[in-house]
């Protein structure tokens, strides 16, 4: 069994074909072994690197604990509204990530990074601002597509209180932007044209993907455990970021409430503005990065300046 | 000048920045600048408030202050120029109009200008437009997170303790202070926060309400309908602020905090005595 000789120790990174694994991995692949998985394909890696295509939630995975001695666990690897359907979904990230949990326990893993979402707090018109990592989750009272993001946090924190041996870290990013990044907010602000609802410009946060990419850099090698928001200390109207993004934009009809939802539905907006996300587009989710950012001693290093000027500069050479 | 000139002069002339420029004086920018309001690199804060909308609505709110309610401020030096603070003031007018005057007040006080945050009903922000700007002007709904929150990043709060018992009550009940709720007196305490108390009079004039339709306002989802004028009427406001009131310690039971409720009762309405008595003309 080719067990690592080195006294590094092993890292598994899960979603390694996404652009934040790969930034993670960048930064972590000269001082530990890295093994990266992803269910999409065999992800291209530097010498060294050995790479799976697996599915989590799968027998097959076992056999990486089984041949690799993991010590730590970065699960990033999430599988979005718009690769798949629902079932197939609640799969891979809820049964998915559970299993993963199982084989820590199982295999002695001592340490695991939880990637979350600041979706899991729900869009509501009564949502307080600066939300700590102690308000409700409540998206899942906001729609039924959100429930695996919320049962995956609620699976990770049972093991969290339930089994401190595995030093779990969940952090909370809020919005995460940037070069090669494919989440739906990504792929929103790459877009020419961009639908805005009549009325509502919900205040936002953003982050650049190589900033979290150090925030979860830092959560790992600190092992500080506990469930942290990762959010800057500035924030920016959605309307405003959509200009400043080099977007036009396309107002959508608000009220009622159901017909912006139908309007997503039938014109098949389902990967940049999901009829399950609309309520994001029109009520604010601002977290407080407070506690994060004083446990860890991070300051994001690109302003929302260098954020929104990609996206920008990305369609001028279009 | 070539006709092409005309033209080309013709199309710089943006009405909008004309108007803006018109509204938002350089005395509105300098006292903005004086205003200790930290916000982000767009001019935002957490809860939406952006100052160049908060500059607009100073300039289109000053008309209504000094020409139409030609409103007069007493002890505004009482108003600590920076540091938390709980401004607690009795409510009335239907309309929470008494909530935009003060605001206004504090944001021009002579004696060192603030951005002063307004708690709001819970359904304003389902309301296009209006939910925005009242979060852009720097009110936020009346969640104890969020004032907790301002408290704590030294921000001046206007809290309504009687909230639509106050605005909504008739005019037969003028100048008498609804139930207040305690909730401001529990943040008071836990964030150390002094209380400016506030005697609003005039506003109880602007919308005298002679009854509550109470079936059209449960059709209409709102706390109340009042049955009088369409519009305020130009009744003369005056504001009264008091010392700051400042309460040490933390309260053992619900009746402490009461007792410390009805000393801020017994300050605003000693406060609109006075203005009721110095008060020479309603309009």
């Amino acid at each position: 069994m080719p067990r690592s000789v080195s006294h590094k120790k092993t890292v598994l990174v899960t979603g390694a074909a996404g652009s934040l694994a790969q930034r993670v991995i960048a930064r972590l692949h000269d001082r530990y072994d890295i093994v990266a998985v992803d269910f999409r394909r065999k992800v291209e890696t530097d010498a060294g690197i050995p790479s799976y295509k697996v599915d989590t939630y799968k027998r097959g995975f076992e056999d990486i604990f089984r041949n690799h001695r993991i010590d730590a666990v970065i699960h990033i690897g999430r599988m979005f509204a718009h690769e798949s359907d629902r079932q197939r979904r609640y799969n891979a990230n809820v049964l998915g990530t559970k299993k993963l949990l199982e084989l820590c326990r199982k295999y002695g893993v001592g340490q695991v990074i939880i990637h979350s979402t600041y979706f899991v707090y729900g869009a509501s018109a009564y949502n307080p601002a600066l939300l700590d990592e102690d308000a409700p989750l409540k998206a899942s009272e906001v729609t039924q597509d959100l429930v695996d993001s919320v049962e995956l946090e609620s699976l990770a924190q049972i093991y969290l209180w339930k089994y401190p041996e595995l030093h779990i870290t969940i952090l909370r990013p809020c919005n995460v932007l940037g070069p090669g990044v494919r989440n739906t907010m990504s792929l929103l602000l790459s877009r020419p044209v961009v639908p805005v609802l009549i009325g509502f410009s919900p205040l936002m946060q953003f982050l650049h993907v190589d900033d979290m990419a150090d925030a979860m850099v830092l959560a790992f090698e600190h092992n500080r455990p506990g469930i942290y928001n990762v959010a800057p200390d500035d924030w920016v109207a959605y309307q405003v970021a959509v200009q400043q993004c080099g977007c036009r934009r396309l107002p959508v009809p608000s009220i009622p409430p159901v017909l912006p939802k139908l309007i997503s539905n039938a014109l098949n907006w389902n990967a940049f503005f999901p009829p399950y996300l609309i309520n994001y587009f029109k009520y604010p989710v601002i977290i407080d990065g407070r506690h994060f950012r004083e446990t860890f001693g991070w300051r994001p290093r690109r302003n929302l300046n260098d954020i929104f000027s990609y996206y920008r500069k990305a369609k001028l050479l279009a | 000048m070539s006709t092409v000139d005309i033209f080309k002069q013709l199309a710089s002339v943006n009405p909008g920045e004309a108007l803006y420029r018109r509204l938002v004086t350089p005395e509105i920018e300098a006292l903005f600048a004086r205003i200790p309001k930290p916000v982000g690199s767009f001019g935002y804060d957490p809860w939406g408030y952006n100052e160049n909308a908060a500059k607009l609505a100073v300039g289109i709110f000053r008309w209504l202050y000094e020409h139409y309610f030609r409103v007069t401020a007493h002890g505004l030096e009482h108003v600590p120029p920076q540091g938390r603070v709980l401004i607690v003031p009795n409510h009335s007018g239907q309309l929470p109009l008494d909530g935009v005057l003060i605001g206004y007040a504090l944001a021009t006080n002579p004696h060192g200008p603030r951005a002063a945050r307004a708690m709001i009903e819970r359904f304003f922000p389902t309301v296009p437009w209006l939910g925005n700007w009242l979060n852009a002007v720097g009110a936020v709904i009346g969640d104890p997170l969020n004032c907790s929150k301002m408290l704590e990043q030294e921000e001046a709060i206007i809290v309504f303790p009687e909230g639509v018992r106050g605005s909504g009550k008739l005019y037969k009940q003028r100048y008498q202070l609804q139930r207040f709720g305690n909730g401001f007196m529990h943040l008071a305490l836990q964030h150390r926060a002094p209380i400016v108390p506030v005697g609003v009079v005039g506003c109880e004039e602007t919308m005298p309400s002679f009854a509550n339709i109470a079936p059209l306002a449960r059709l209409l989802g709102l706390p109340y309908v009042p049955l009088g004028p369409l519009l305020p009427l130009p009744a003369r406001v005056y504001l009264y602020f008091g010392e700051p009131m400042v309460f040490e310690g933390s309260a053992k039971s619900e009746e402490e905090v009461n007792a410390r409720v009805e000393q801020v009762k017994e300050r605003i309405r000693e406060l609109i005595a006075r203005g009721l008595k110095e008060r020479q003309q309603i309009f």
